[in-house]
């Protein structure tokens, strides 16, 4: 014990450090989220959170729950692929309560014309027409029906302005 | 020895408070989708995209993305016989309301979406310097907004220009990969709007998935593979012009 004589000093500071890293210890344990470092270095409740932030487009599925009869005409025909809301927009409001939140019927002079105006950049296969010379402001639902664009009878030829 | 008593009663705390960071390092288990089962990309079909704007809108709807920033956009790409790796690319508004007509005048045009690449050894997260931005065990890079301190360093890291500082939250913001969506089972804002398909949300871990037979039969590239960041937004048809 003779080493230990005159170092009561040095415990006295030790002692400080001790006690430092114990405050630093408990500190941590309250500012530091639960989850950090559960994943990673991140807090991992991130994960969930974002995860849990709302839907506003419904999906195709959902949509083609009640309304049947229209996916029978869509499957048929060249928008069979183009899903629902890429031109309705978002409706999962409207999936959770169809009464309160009725969808707007878009305007086919904006709607068609985003995909089918004819344009040098777009893919050569892709139908494309120039909407003023096509139909000299007749609107596009006058002849085609959005949910099954051909119209009946006819050919490609025989479509006025298409390409 | 009071020595003893004392460095007794110091371990005592910090024991416990060891065993509870021990406890608190337990993982959740959420309920149907397990992060150690997916592993997402995106696949983008360059030559069906028609530049109609429709997921750049539907991103913005779907995720209040402010105007004038953009988690996705749309590119235009004009690239002529005389000057090859310098394209015009044009992107108005991010491509949101579509684009100015391009003239035949027998040039290359065509158009390239861009996102976040989502990449595996991602640059930005590697900046951050309060662990705000990762990758998730299922391949997302994700932003913790209540972490960011929106020190933009990550902005600059991106080497493809996917980030943004949001303009009210002042946090970094960027593509979930519309995460609130594909742990649901469903597919992305932008890709549910899609009218051509091509965009595709990809599932690697899946091997039903047909990303896998597409990957071994199409000349799939991903953006700037120089730069190594393990980027999963495969592009088949990329011209060499694409930066």
């Amino acid at each position: 014990m003779s080493a230990f004589k005159d170092a009561g000093h040095l415990f006295r500071f030790a002692g400080l450090f001790v006690l430092a890293f114990i405050i630093f210890l408990v500190v941590r344990h309250y500012v530091v989220p639960r989850s950090f470092g559960q994943y990673g270095h991140y807090r991992g409740a991130a994960i969930s959170e974002i995860a849990a932030r709302p839907v506003k487009f419904a999906g195709h599925e959902t949509c083609e729950t009640c309304h049947s009869d229209v996916l029978d005409v869509k499957s048929k025909g060249k928008h069979a692929h183009v899903n629902c809301e890429a031109c309705h927009g978002p409706l999962a409001k409207h999936a959770e309560d169809p009464s309160a939140v009725t969808p707007v019927k878009p305007d086919t002079a904006v709607l068609c014309a985003r995909c089918h105006t004819a344009t040098a950049a777009k893919p050569k296969g892709f139908p494309q027409v120039d909407p003023a010379d096509h139909s000299n402001g007749v609107p596009c639902e006058t002849c085609h029906q959005p949910h099954s664009p051909a119209i009946d009878g006819s050919t490609a030829s025989a479509t006025g302005g298409a390409k | 020895m009071n020595l003893s008593r004392r460095h007794f009663l110091v371990l005592m705390p910090a024991a416990a408070i060891a065993w509870k960071a021990v406890l608190a390092g337990t993982p959740e288990q959420a309920e149907n989708y397990k992060l150690s089962e997916h592993w997402w990309g995106m696949l983008i079909d360059v030559p069906k995209c028609i530049g109609c704007g429709n997921c750049v809108r539907a991103c913005a709807a779907e995720n209040d993305v402010p105007d004038g920033y953009f988690r996705t956009w749309v590119e235009r790409y004009h690239v002529s016989d005389e000057n090859m790796t310098n394209p015009e690319v044009i992107s108005p508004d991010g491509g949101k309301e579509g684009f100015p007509v391009a003239k035949e005048d027998a040039e290359k045009y065509f158009f390239v979406p861009k996102m976040c690449n989502h990449c595996s050894d991602s640059p930005c997260t590697q900046v951050c310097p309060v662990g705000a931005t990762f990758v998730t065990p299922d391949g997302v890079v994700l932003i913790d907004p209540k972490y960011c301190l929106g020190c933009a360093y990550c902005v600059q890291a991106c080497p493809y220009g996917c980030r943004y500082i949001h303009p009210e939250k002042k946090v970094a913001d960027k593509c979930t990969l519309c995460y609130h969506r594909i742990t649901k089972g469903l597919t992305t804002a932008c890709c549910e709007s899609c009218p051509t398909g091509a965009r595709q949300l990809v599932d690697l871990k899946n091997p039903k998935d047909p990303i896998h037979e597409f990957l071994k039969t199409h000349n799939v590239q991903v953006l700037k593979p120089q730069m190594a960041t393990g980027a999963k937004a495969f592009y088949n048809g990329l011209d060499g012009s694409v930066r």
